[in-house]
């Protein structure tokens, strides 16, 4: 089968873009890396990409807010190229500050506050899958995963009509953070692109699950990449 | 970028349009500070903008600056102001401003003309009773909560920016040290706060009389830099002196010679360069360092953490090192210390653990390194003095290291720019604090900028084998980091080459500078244009400052002025060897037991005691999960909030893993710090072990933070250590790698009285574990399984916490602190194959509050009970057989039935205690305690939850126990 180049995009602050890349590996998919700085001299890289992830991270160490300054730099310097790419129908994924990049720069609806508790936290969570059309999370089982972040409480103005058009494809069964609705996860509205701040792409082998040592586990993170490689595979 | 003093500024406030949750946060600690009548304080940043910007510019920013979902914000001074409602903050001239930098950043993309930027905050404070708070009452706010002055400006109101300015360098100072008498060397010695000994300055005035001229500050501020007991360690390279007269090896040499004797095969460097290096598995190694940053903690907490934790990730670099999990150990006083016994011009405990962890989480958040194992501590002793250990482990290929620097290297530095930052900051961890430090010391004072660092890592990653030798920028800046690469070989530098922050630095500033996140690499000159395409590459800035030369002498010039002139053989080896007076101390071992009439409402006690509580609420500060490498987590069990004794690392595609163990026990160190140093080495150990690690295969670490060494007392506390940490590595067969001391840990109060520390001894053990699928934690896993005790209980009660909740004994001197098991080191090799079987379901050591508290934290974990039989205790007295907290013991749960074949593998007799229940209960002898009630006590947050989710979270509930201002 063939393995879709997967495009993890970089920032000064990313730092979980080895993590994903690892993820996407596993799930079939060939991964490369490229910053903005990078991608300012020659956008090859981004035109070929049949995926792309914006990873985890404190892009320019939240200056400005959460995923601000990289959202701005993606959107001034590569918008049109974003919109094409989204438009062709290669999946997108940010997660974490990816989620808050994606965000800012207009492809993902809504915003992420700082979190009900004030602070920074890192916890295991599990994520249910909701009827949606994202492309990510198409048939998927629950994921247990962990949360970390200081700013991902979700805020969206009408959830209910974010809802209805199919847009929120993850929920946190307990709420870590004041999430509206306990939205974890949405999409944009063509499902192609998806926004999400916990973090699949660290539990993609059994033994990274905190009850493995008690004999137990749950849903791998592993699902999530293996759908967006299987449509980025048919398109 | 200049200070017009009268130019215009612009200013755009923006606050969150839900109430922010950082406020109540402020809320809960201002109520600490007295303040019982605050409703809110609401939050708003503020950014400046030089100049007056039109109508469509300020719109623009708007755009981007405000979030609308979120954020609402207006632009120009605030017209609301209220007596007796607003603080403003800003930060001063020369403190790093990275929002600044990437709001420039953002008007330029833009295409806005920005040309300098600044940041505050604003708060606004709401009172229940409506009334507004007094003058004084926001002053004492302001300044005891809102904002630090040691980095910060403060105004009740509103504030004026200060924009970096520029000042005019001063000249190069001579000073004619040449001829001067003790006295006078004293006088210059005080006045730049060189904390020098007079037969250090006595050794420079000679050199300098026989070079025939007088120093210039530059080489003087260099020597102090070099000669302080932080760069040269003199305390523990002095001769000792015992009160007979006979003369012992030093303690640095003590630790070396353990090392050399256990000759372990997978030691690759002990005790030389930036790290201890070891091999534990084919083809990788690891290097290992841990350090303290404890005087620029109390003075500035978040600032003097964050840059703990950014240094010793440096030092793993500057040992030519992949970074890939951090430790943190932190000492602090107790929280809820009545404001009254506050020493003067000291911060409150419960601040600085707000500030020191905030440090700490930024930084390795930020940086992408799981923060992963470590300890909290309270007690008054660091009230006034709190300690601040970080550490770090690196991974690389175990091929040799690089030669250089080779003669006509470059010498070229990465990374950060160079300003005001931390001058002197060597020489002021080297003395003594008192009320006026954190006046004075303001230069000392460091603001770590991790995003800078890590893209110094990923460079480093990219370019190996591009240069021939590495160092990081520490305490000593310049002078330091090329000061010690040239020692062999003499180099020539041109300060005037450095990039800096901001114009008019001196240049004894630059060269002295402690700015952060900066390496120096010696650069062959067939590497350097591919080094330069890399560093560009990863937006790192590089600079040659000049060349090592082959010739021995230190040159430093400042454009065309020769600035120093030094031989390096002076300024390595020129120091004079201290030679100091021990007393050992005497420890009175009497094997008292304390009274305990309750020891139900003890076991309570116990476990709500804050050095045995759960510390979830700091631990969940920290991303532990980064990497995707943690097995064993530092909270396990069924509700992820059971104590963990190591953690396991473990790269996600490989089958080995690594072990990271602490101990440390300062109350053991009060009362008899000979056995205190075998109880924290053994402790460390079992903690690896505990958690499947092949004990013939551990590295550790020992870190130090102590009083005035030249008390003879206090050194000679340090000299019954060291005996006994030797001694213990030695049987443990675990070698010393990596060390640091950190002494002078003592304030000066108001009282004139001298205030120390305790005795704090810190060993990290890292090991090897052979398979990361067969790790095992301490949560109990099923009911029915029987529960085993390893090891012999004795009635060790000498600086207990059992002591510690019954108010002590009446003598802090009375009882027998736990002392080293013989039998141990085998014990471990065996407990390993046993583990290593898969037969041990789950297993816990023995440490503060003894068996009970150990049963309770297993079952805390497992959400199960215990039953432990009466007639099962493993001691007559049942105080002691609950209690005590003797050395090289584990609580393990094994299948029914399988104590026999344990005890068989252990090759000695072990105690079966009982069984593990489904019942929610925990009986132990005359101990019952609901799990619940023992759960609540320890502060376990998920009881009752059959799911993740281990706490409750909205402010009101998690305030009182969340940490953290608005930063």
């Amino acid at each position: 089968m063939t393995r879709p180049l997967a495009l993890v995009l970089q920032s000064p602050g990313t730092n979980r873009d080895h993590d994903v890349a690892f993820a996407l590996e596993l799930a079939g998919a060939e991964t490369s890396f490229a910053s903005l700085l990078e991608l300012a001299g020659n956008d090859a890289p981004l035109r070929r990409a049949q995926m792309l992830v914006v990873p985890g991270g404190f892009s320019y160490a939240d200056a400005l807010g959460a995923g601000r300054m990289f959202g701005l730099s993606l959107e001034h310097r590569f918008g049109d190229q974003l919109r094409q790419l989204v438009a062709a129908g290669r999946p997108v994924i940010g997660i974490c500050n990816g989620f808050q990049t994606l965000v800012r720069c207009g492809l993902l609806p809504g915003a992420l506050g700082h979190n009900a508790s004030g602070s920074f936290q890192c916890e295991w969570v599990t994520l249910d899958p909701q009827a949606s059309t994202c492309a990510w999370t198409e048939g998927i089982e629950a994921i247990d995963c962990p949360i970390a972040h200081g700013e991902g409480r979700y805020v969206h103005p009408d959830v209910v009509a974010l809802e209805a058009a199919g847009q929120v494809a993850l929920r946190y069964r307990r709420n870590p953070n004041g999430s509206a609705a306990d939205i974890a996860g949405v999409c944009d509205a063509t499902g192609t692109v998806l926004g999400l701040m916990p973090h699949p792409e660290n539990h993609v082998i059994a033994r990274q699950h905190p009850h493995r040592v008690r004999g137990g586990g749950g849903g791998l993170g592993l699902q999530l990449f293996q759908r967006g490689v299987e449509r980025a595979r048919s398109i | 970028m200049q200070d017009g003093g009268v130019r215009e500024v612009d200013r755009l406030t923006v606050r969150t349009l839900d109430p922010d949750p950082r406020g109540a946060v402020l809320v809960e600690s201002a109520r600490l500070l007295g303040f019982h009548d605050l409703a809110t304080i609401d939050i708003a940043d503020i950014y400046f903008v030089a100049g007056r910007l039109d109508q469509p510019t300020r719109a623009r920013l708007s755009g981007v600056l405000i979030d609308a979902h979120l954020q609402t914000g207006f632009w120009g001074h605030p017209d609301d102001t209220l007596p007796g409602t607003s603080i403003e903050a800003a930060l001063l001239p020369g403190v790093t401003d990275g929002v600044a930098a990437t709001l420039i950043e953002v008007a330029h993309t833009l295409g806005l003309a920005v040309e300098a930027a600044a940041t505050g905050r604003r708060y606004v404070v709401h009172t229940r009773s409506g009334r507004y708070l007094a003058a004084d009452e926001l002053g004492r706010l302001a300044t005891r909560l809102l904002s630090n002055g040691v980095i910060e400006r403060v105004a009740i109101g509103t504030v004026d920016p200060v924009f970096a300015h520029a000042s005019t360098p001063a000249a190069v100072e001579h000073i004619d040290v040449r001829g001067l008498g003790d006295e006078a060397l004293a006088a210059i010695n005080r006045a730049r706060g060189m904390a020098l000994d007079p037969a250090e300055l006595r050794a420079i005035s000679e050199w300098f009389t026989a070079a025939g001229r007088a120093p210039t500050d530059v080489e003087l501020e260099t020597l102090a830099q070099t000669w302080s007991e932080h760069c040269s360690h003199k305390t523990f390279r002095a001769r000792i002196t015992m009160p007979d007269g006979t003369e012992r090896p030093s303690l640095l040499a003590q630790l070396r010679a353990a090392t050399d004797r256990i000759d372990a095969p997978f030691v690759r460097s002990a005790f030389v360069g930036n790290a201890g290096i070891v091999s534990f598995s084919p083809g990788t190694t690891l290097a290992l360092k841990a350090e303290t940053h404890n005087h620029p903690s109390a003075i500035e907490p978040f600032g003097g953490a964050n840059t703990g934790v950014g240094g010793v990730i440096r030092d793993v670099m500057g040992a030519a090192h992949h970074p890939i999990a951090t430790t943190d150990v932190l000492c602090f006083g107790p929280s809820d210390l009545p404001h009254d016994q506050l020493p003067p011009g000291v911060i409150h405990p419960r601040l600085v653990r707000d500030g020191v962890v905030a440090g700490v989480a930024d930084y390795g958040n930020k940086i992408g390194l799981p923060t992963v194992a470590g300890a909290v501590l309270y007690d008054p002793g660091y009230t006034a003095n709190p300690l601040v250990f970080c550490g770090c482990i690196g991974v690389g290929t175990d091929v040799p290291p690089p030669t250089g620097p080779h003669p006509g290297d470059l010498v070229v530095v990465l990374g950060g720019r160079t300003g005001r930052d931390g001058l002197r900051g060597a020489t002021f961890s080297s003395a003594t604090m008192d009320a006026t430090t954190g006046d004075v010391a303001g230069a000392s004072v460091q603001i770590g900028d991790p995003i800078t660092e890590k893209l110094l890592i990923d460079l480093l990653r990219d370019a190996s084998g591009l240069w021939s030798a590495i160092t990081d920028c520490g305490a000593g800046g310049l002078s330091s980091a090329i000061g010690e690469m040239a020692e062999h070989t003499g180099a020539v530098v041109d300060l005037a080459l450095a990039p800096l922050k901001y114009p008019g630095l001196s240049p004894w500033e630059i060269w002295l500078s402690e700015a952060q996140e900066r390496m120096v690499v010696a650069v062959p000159p067939g590497s350097i244009d591919d080094l330069q395409l890399r560093a560009a590459r990863h937006g790192v800035e590089l600079t040659v400052l000049g060349t090592f030369t082959g010739d021995g002498i230190l040159k430093v010039r400042h454009a065309d002025r020769l600035v120093l002139e030094l031989d390096t053989a002076f300024l390595h080896d020129g120091r004079p060897q201290r030679s100091l007076p021990a007393e050992l101390p005497t420890p009175r071992r009497n094997g008292a037991v304390p009274v305990c009439a309750d020891p139900s409402a003890s076991l309570l006690a116990l476990l709500a005691h804050p050095n045995i509580a759960s510390k979830e609420a700091i631990i969940r500060r920290y991303d532990h999960e980064i990497r995707g490498t943690t097995v064993v987590r530092p909270l396990v069990g069924a509700g992820h909030d059971g104590p963990a004794d190591g953690v396991v690392l473990a790269e996600p595609n490989g089958k080995v893993g690594i072990a990271i163990g602490h101990g440390v026990n300062p109350w053991y160190g009060i009362a008899d710090p000979e056995r205190m140093a075998a109880a924290v080495v053994d402790e460390a150990i079992r903690n690896v072990v505990a958690v499947g690690a092949d004990p013939t295969r551990v590295a550790i670490m020992d870190n130090f933070s102590w009083g005035d060494p030249r008390r003879p007392s206090t050194f000679g506390e340090l000299v019954a250590t060291v005996d006994a940490i030797c001694a213990s590595s030695i049987a443990h067969g675990a070698p010393f790698v990596s060390g640091k001391d950190s002494l002078n840990n003592e304030y000066m109060g108001a009282d004139g009285q001298r205030h120390s520390v305790p005795p704090t001894l810190v060993i990290t053990a890292v090991a090897h574990v052979p398979d990361a699928d067969m790790v095992v934690t301490p949560d109990l896993k099923a009911a029915g399984s029987e529960l085993v005790l390893i090891g012999t209980t004795w009635p060790e009660f000498g600086g207990s916490h059992l002591g510690a909740v019954l108010g002590g004994f009446d003598d802090p001197m009375d009882g027998t602190v736990p002392g080293a098991d013989p039998r141990a080191p085998e014990r471990y090799r065996r407990m390993h194959a046993a583990i290593a079987s898969g037969r041990v379901r789950s297993c816990h050591d023995l440490s503060e509050g003894g068996l009970a508290v150990a049963l309770a934290e297993m079952a805390i974990g497992g959400h199960l009970g215990v039953a432990v039989d009466d007639t099962a205790l493993p001691h007559d007295d049942v105080v002691v057989a609950l209690f005590s907290e003797s050395t090289g013991r584990f609580v393990v749960e094994l299948a029914p039935g399988d104590h026999d074949w344990l005890a068989a593998e252990l090759g000695e007799p072990v105690v079966l205690l009982g069984t593990v229940t489904a019942e929610p209960r925990l009986r132990f002898g005359p101990c019952t305690v609901s799990l619940a009630d023992a759960a609540a006590a320890f502060g376990a947050q998920s009881f009752g939850a059959q799911s993740f989710g281990a706490q409750s979270f909205g402010a009101q509930s998690f305030g009182a126990r969340s940490f953290g201002g608005a930063r």
